[in-house]
């Protein structure tokens, strides 16, 4: 069954695996065309691995994931921040330009359409003026604006963000989720990654719980009720073998959080004492 | 003797100065921007182990076809690029990390280019492989660095965007499918290319001296990235013209001479540089 002209991606059965483990198993269903959808789940749910496997850097391990209709535009994939040098000696600007790769590939040139496009898109992200400021001198929440511009620049059909809004400040997160709204109002289709219940609750219309496999996934006031809510913890739980012997944590995520297996001990630098016998 | 017959009369008098000059030249064009994306992409170390690695090629070039230019560059190359390929191997497929692949495949390289040449040449060669004899350039050598040189500032400018994205932010070249694995590996190369031309100058020991210290001391001076690359050469050339006066004047061998002026200014610049040097530092706290 191939996708209606409705839908933007469609996963059937759908495994992705992560350092050869399956992160996520099972997963079908399918992104409308213009939806909005976050992606919520306990920590280790395998929500950026679907992200991943979405934008296409990650090839289902069984399944299949397919994209429909994308357009001039293509994908633009936002990722969690820990690659990115964040003290390289790169303007503002220049970062934005990047969004126009498509266009300009290795060696294209930049032509004034392309620059005035970028600095529409940072005026837009509330950060005209800072065209020709290194990255570096950047707060977070800035930076993210400025990765946000980037997207916007990209003119992509499909826009798929992972944690967009970690370690961003209130204000930020509330105008780049406006951001967000105004891609849903223009026609595309927009998949985030969320931590925060309540601005899913509050901006998103629909919501995929996952917690590995999908807990549920539909719309937002019918999949975050209490009752997936707890089902998607205590499917976590299993995870790292610990099971009722947790102390109850607030929260709904928390619990992903304490279910995660500990690190292992630091290696001592030092040869421990023997207990009895010569010290 | 006027201060000018000290610095220039030395190329005003001598052909092999003049051609040693030309030949820092190239090098300094060719080494200013590659040192600073090493330095920028945290490859520093490795652009150290690549110019050991470049060893027994050299050696087997040098066994093979005497003291030949083309012979021994093309087995440097060889060499490199054999090591660059394999480490990358190691570090994709196993839980080894590529510092400690890169490691281990120089310092085998390393070993095998000692043992090559002890077996089969005298101590003298060894010295002129290990440190360079940049006052011997013939006209065969200024041609190959002048052209690597070329063949680097082209090659850059082709793959400039892609080589700063996949240092910046390698997520978004592979979304956008950049090829950022091609990008990385053609970089490689560029360097073993400029190792190779280093090493007929200044020895496999300390080619990478040209590239990595003028690259550094850059740092405290200029901050965007072609600046950096433009101070780079800037340094370096100037590295090279001072350390060939001064081993002229001095009797002093001139490959190590380059490379401690080169150590002198990078010395100057983290002190006194402009931009976040020490007495920039101390300024700032007061």
């Amino acid at each position: 069954m191939s996708g209606s002209p409705g839908s933007a991606i469609v996963l059937q059965n759908v495994t992705l695996a992560y350092d050869g483990r399956p992160a996520i198993h099972h997963l079908t269903g399918e992104f409308s065309r213009g939806s909005l959808t976050a992606i919520a789940g306990p920590n280790g749910a395998g929500k950026s691995t679907l992200m991943k496997g979405m934008a296409g850097l990650l090839r289902p391990a069984d399944g299949l994931i397919q994209h429909t209709g994308l357009g001039g535009g293509g994908i633009a994939y936002l990722a969690q921040h820990a690659e990115i040098e964040r003290g390289f000696p790169i303007s503002v600007i220049q970062t934005v330009l990047l969004g126009h790769w498509r266009r300009i590939g290795w060696a294209g040139p930049v032509n004034r359409e392309l620059r005035e496009e970028a600095h529409r898109a940072l005026d837009s992200v509330g950060l005209a003026g800072f065209a020709r400021r290194p990255i570096g001198s950047l707060s977070a929440g800035q930076f993210q604006r400025v990765l946000f511009a980037r997207l916007i620049v990209q003119d992509a059909e499909l826009i798929l963000l992972d944690e967009p809004l970690a370690a961003v400040d209130w204000r930020t997160s509330e105008d780049l989720l406006r951001l967000i709204v105004n891609w849903h109002r223009e026609g595309r289709t927009v998949a985030a990654v969320l931590h925060d219940l309540d601005q899913a609750r509050a901006y998103f219309p629909d919501t995929l719980l996952l917690a590995r496999e999908p807990v549920a996934w539909g719309p937002t006031r019918e999949v975050l009720i209490p009752q997936n809510l707890r089902r998607a913890r205590h499917m976590s739980e299993s995870w790292s073998g610990e099971g009722e012997n947790q102390r109850p944590v607030p929260g709904p995520w928390r619990a992903g959080l304490a279910g995660y297996p500990e690190p292992l001990p630091a290696p001592s630098l030092t040869v421990p004492r023997s207990r009895g016998g010569e010290g | 003797m006027t201060l000018y017959d000290l610095a220039f009369g030395p190329f005003a008098e001598f052909g092999f100065m003049r051609r040693a000059l030309v030949g820092c030249l190239a090098l300094a064009l060719g080494c200013g921007p590659i040192g600073t994306f090493l330095v920028i992409r945290r490859m520093s170390l490795m652009g150290d182990a690549l110019s050991h690695a470049v060893l027994p090629g050299a050696a087997l070039g040098f066994i093979l076809g005497g003291l030949s230019l083309p012979a021994m560059s093309l087995g440097g190359v060889g060499a490199g690029l054999v090591v660059a390929l394999l480490s990358g191997l190691v570090t994709r497929l196993t839980p080894l990390r590529e510092d400690a692949s890169f490691a281990a495949f120089y310092l085998i390289s390393l070993a095998l280019g000692v043992l090559l040449v002890s077996l089969h040449g005298s101590n003298v060669d060894l010295l002129h492989l290990l440190f360079g004899s940049i006052l011997a350039i013939d006209d065969a050598a200024l041609v190959l660095v002048g052209a690597v040189a070329s063949v680097s500032l082209l090659s850059l400018a082709v793959i400039y965007r892609p080589l700063v994205v996949e240092c910046f932010d390698p997520g978004f070249l592979r979304a956008v499918g950049g090829r950022g694995g091609l990008v990385h590996t053609g970089f490689l190369a560029l360097v073993v290319l400029n190792l190779v031309a280093g090493f007929q100058a200044l020895g496999t020991l300390m080619a990478v001296g040209l590239m990595m210290l003028p690259a550094a001391a850059a740092r405290f001076w200029v901050r965007e990235l072609w600046t950096l690359s433009v101070a780079s050469s800037a340094l370096a050339f100037a590295s090279g013209f001072f350390g060939l006066v001064l081993s002229y004047h001095l009797g002093l061998p001139s490959g190590p001479s380059i490379v401690l002026v080169a150590g002198l200014a990078y010395l100057a610049s983290v002190l006194c540089g402009p931009r976040d040097s020490m007495r920039a530092l101390y300024f700032r706290s007061r």
